[in-house]
């Protein structure tokens, strides 16, 4: 029965039931799947260039006194590693699930804004390219992806690796936002009839919270770095002693933008995770309301801690006390949320496969990176760890142990039905084992070395005190870590040759997306469905006694959808230009820079009068 | 109102229009942008080396006097007019959902005089501080006042230009009742603009 269906879903498929084609119908594109497909592309292989950067670092700190990377060198590399993995692999890759997952999940046809989508994504191309551009000048970033002044400051960044990077982020920060407005209508609005809040899967909430949270951090860093690009272009001194400025505020600016960046790069992990346990467990999540009202309080106590970045700049007792509080606090929410993963899966039927293993190692390596995050809440252990690489431990274990394991357990989860194909159990359980063995091994022995003593952000350090075998163990961890990802390619690209096996819902699934094909018609519902609980499709199955019938491919006649645009590009181009035009000021003058508003103008007006369709 | 939008629309969860959702969200986005400028003007407040001052007189190591550089009552007539363009927008809209293309127009006109009047009177106003002797690299103050008060500037103008466009289009009569929508979320925008003048007005002039 289901295989016939499958064949049937292949001949449709083959026959080109309204699936466009070609360069340009990705250009154009303002299908909520492809513009999620694109994001997971190139946040893919900023991901892996990123990986790169690493590696050249781990290579340069393997040995002491190591000439490998000059100290310019490691500086712009340590630099562009960590504003690349923020903000231009995380983030992305999380925008990726975004686009693709929550019109599938709330049982919608596309997002609220479908060619403001196709804006953010390629404004956040742009922002990468122009990023990553500062390489091909001699000219990368290399202050730190955290900025802080008086590093940043003309005096003593005269170069343009630094306006690189304030108008990288500003780009970027236009991407995020644009989105973040469009997921936030989208989840309000588009919900299917009978989805009510409380129904939502909670990968669904905790991107909604995460939304929230790019609304109310990213407008905080866009004023931040306005201010510091006033200091290098226009001569103020917002953050310039010199000139009575207080180079502390760009550290609580940096900070209250931080922190919360903190939540936004692992809340869609929580979501993914939450997603995963139930299905692999054969139970409903334990505790959803909770788990609901945990997010967002998180989220809530996100913006109140952002100090505990800045212990060591002597803000006094009353300040320490309070941040070090609300710090610990934040731990409450966060242990609601691992006991009722711990409850989803207790007594549960557990099924091993690849998702589940990223899972089970997320929650694992996100408890240590919690618990070394509860040490340095308080101010006096603080105080003995700041900058050294304890801290470098701790944020690997949350957002590389936390986040990707996160990230990639929802790459094996959704795969399939992202691509029609199954990614091979077994590769998939080597780049799990490769990636948690070369994970630790990195990572580990960085809580000792920061202990003892060892800084961060520096390029070498001398033989004699005790770093060198660690720091050996750590680079060989490191190419074990990418080794673990060259499986993974691997994989992708052997099932990608094979024929597409994957029906429509290969795990047995509680939400809408494993209702419809693998992968989705361009229309997502032939039928908007109607949801009448929570797991709405687990609900679905249990009415029918049994599971549901392979859905057939249909022809898309009748259904109404947006038209493909190319103003988004256009738009987008015309901010790059801007920014390029602002950096060119001092050689042509503003020219360059209006020409990039003019064509921005363009776009947005031609956007504004083309009709939607 | 609510019924014309409706057939316009398709149905939403929470029943407002997705457009005018986004507005709001966006709206509270850029609470927070105006928030951190505003904290930037009051942490800077009263820390600059050097004069010319807003509220007090300064001699300068020279011997040079520079009077307090700011000037109540031109700026108090702007505050006044952009608050009564929000007044003004809103008889606009009501014009427009009424299907009255004399008040529409007339109302929507009068709103975007007030708005350009704002901004030529900002215009002015920074010209006349340039030649006192205050620019963005003069003090603290200059950097902190030029920074806010200009970006409130350019969202004036960016809403300026908007409502030129929506006024264009009543012009041409493509505004009918079922689209007052168009109007409405331009609106939205500049009361939110006008909003924030309300707590910059005090805080920068107005404060000692």
């Amino acid at each position: 029965m289901a295989t016939s269906a499958l064949d049937q879903q292949r001949a449709h498929a083959a026959a080109g039931y309204g699936e466009k084609t070609g360069l340009w119908s990705w250009i154009t594109t303002v299908d909520h799947k492809r513009i999620g497909l694109l994001y997971g592309t190139t946040a893919f292989f900023f991901f892996l260039l990123g990986g790169v950067e690493a590696l050249l670092l781990r290579i340069q700190l393997g040995t002491p006194d190591n000439t490998f990377l000059a100290p310019d060198t490691y500086n712009e590399l340590f630099t562009m590693h960590g504003t690349t993995m923020i903000f231009l692999a995380i983030m992305p890759l999380s925008a990726m699930f975004f686009n693709f997952m929550i019109p599938l999940q709330i049982g919608a046809r596309d997002v609220a804004f479908p060619r403001l989508n196709a804006f953010s994504y390629w404004v956040f191309l742009a922002g990468g390219l122009f990023l990553n551009a500062s390489f091909l000048f001699g000219a990368a970033p290399d202050q730190g992806w955290y900025g802080y002044a008086n590093l940043t400051s003309s005096q003593y960044s005269p170069g343009l690796n630094v306006d690189f990077w304030v108008l990288g982020l500003q780009i970027l920060g236009v991407a995020s936002l644009a989105a973040a407005v469009n997921f936030f209508v989208t989840v309000l609005n588009l919900r299917a009839p009978g989805m009510t809040l409380m129904r939502m899967p909670m990968f669904v909430w905790m991107s909604f919270i995460t939304q929230v949270l790019l609304l109310l951090a990213f407008p905080v860093i866009t004023v931040a770095l306005i201010l510091l690009m006033f200091d290098r272009f226009f001569g103020t001194h917002f953050f310039v002693p010199s000139g009575g400025g207080d180079p502390l505020l760009w550290q609580h600016l940096f900070w209250v933008f931080g922190h919360p960046e903190v939540y936004i790069l692992i809340l869609p992990a929580f979501g993914i995770i939450s997603e995963v346990l139930p299905v692999f467990s054969r139970k409903p999540l334990f505790g959803y309301a909770a788990m609901v009202f945990s997010g967002a309080f998180i989220a809530f106590l996100g913006f109140g801690v952002w100090s505990h970045h800045m212990f060591t700049t002597g803000m006094g007792p009353i300040a320490d006390t309070f941040f070090a509080l609300s710090t610990m606090l934040i731990a409450v929410p966060t242990g609601v949320k691992i006991f009722n993963w711990l409850g989803t899966i207790w007594g549960g039927s557990i099924q091993l496969r690849v998702p589940m293993y990223f899972a089970l190692g997320f929650i694992a390596m996100f408890i240590i990176g919690g618990l070394s995050g509860v040490m340095h809440s308080s101010p006096p252990a603080d105080l003995q760890q700041n900058d050294s690489y304890f801290i470098v431990a701790h944020f690997h274990y949350v957002l590389f142990g936390g986040s990707i394991f996160g990230l990639t357990a929802g790459a094996y989860y959704w795969w399939p039905k992202m691509f029609g194909r199954m990614l091979e159990e077994g590769l998939g359980k080597a780049h799990f084992w490769l990636m948690l063995i070369g994970f630790n091994l990195t990572f580990f022995p960085m809580h000792i070395l920061g202990l003892n003593g060892m800084p961060r952000r520096v390029y070498t350090y001398p033989p004699g005190l005790g770093f060198e075998e660690l720091n050996m163990v750590e680079t060989v961890g490191s190419f074990i870590l990418a080794l673990s990802f060259v499986v993974f390619l691997y994989n992708i690209v052997k099932t990608a040759r094979a024929p597409a096996n994957a029906p429509a819902d290969p795990w047995n699934g509680g939400t809408l997306e494993w209702s419809i094909p693998s992968p989705p018609q361009e229309w997502n519902f032939a039928e908007v469905p109607v949801v009448h609980g929570r797991d709405a499709l687990w609900e679905t199955k249990r009415l029918r006694g049994g599971p549901l019938p392979e859905p057939v491919r249909v022809s898309g006649q009748g259904i109404h959808l947006p038209n493909p645009s190319y103003w988004p590009v256009v738009a987008a181009l015309g901010l790059l230009g801007l920014m390029v035009g602002l950096m060119l000021i001092p050689r042509i003058g503003p020219w360059g820079a209006i020409a990039g508003a003019a064509v921005l103008f363009l776009g947005v007006f031609n956007w504004a009068f083309e009709p939607a369709g | 109102m609510s019924d014309s939008a409706h057939v316009m629309h398709l149905e939403t969860s929470t029943g407002l229009d997705s457009r005018k959702l986004a507005i709001w969200t966006f709206i509270g986005s850029e609470c927070l942008f105006f928030a951190t400028l505003i904290s930037n003007y009051l942490v800077h407040k009263g820390k600059s080396l050097v004069g010319p001052f807003p509220h007090e007189a300064w001699t300068s190591p020279t011997g040079q006097v520079f009077e307090p550089i700011i000037e109540i009552p031109l700026v108090t007539l702007g505050t006044a007019l952009l608050l009564f363009s929000s007044l003004f927008v809103v008889l606009a809209l009501s014009g427009a959902q009424r299907g009255s293309r004399k008040a529409l127009l007339g109302w929507l006109a009068a709103t975007i005089f007030c708005g350009l009047f704002f901004v030529g009177m900002q215009v002015y106003e920074f010209t006349h501080f340039v030649h006192k002797g205050l620019t963005l690299k003069t003090n603290l103050f200059g950097a902190s006042f030029f920074t806010l008060t200009g970006f409130h500037g350019t969202h004036v103008t960016l809403g300026v230009i908007w409502l030129i466009t929506v006024w264009i289009e009543g012009f041409r009569g493509r505004l009918p009742p079922a689209k007052a929508l168009n109007l409405e979320l331009a609106a939205l925008y500049w009361h939110f603009v006008d909003v924030v003048w309300v707590v910059i007005f005090p805080v920068v002039y107005l404060i000692k």
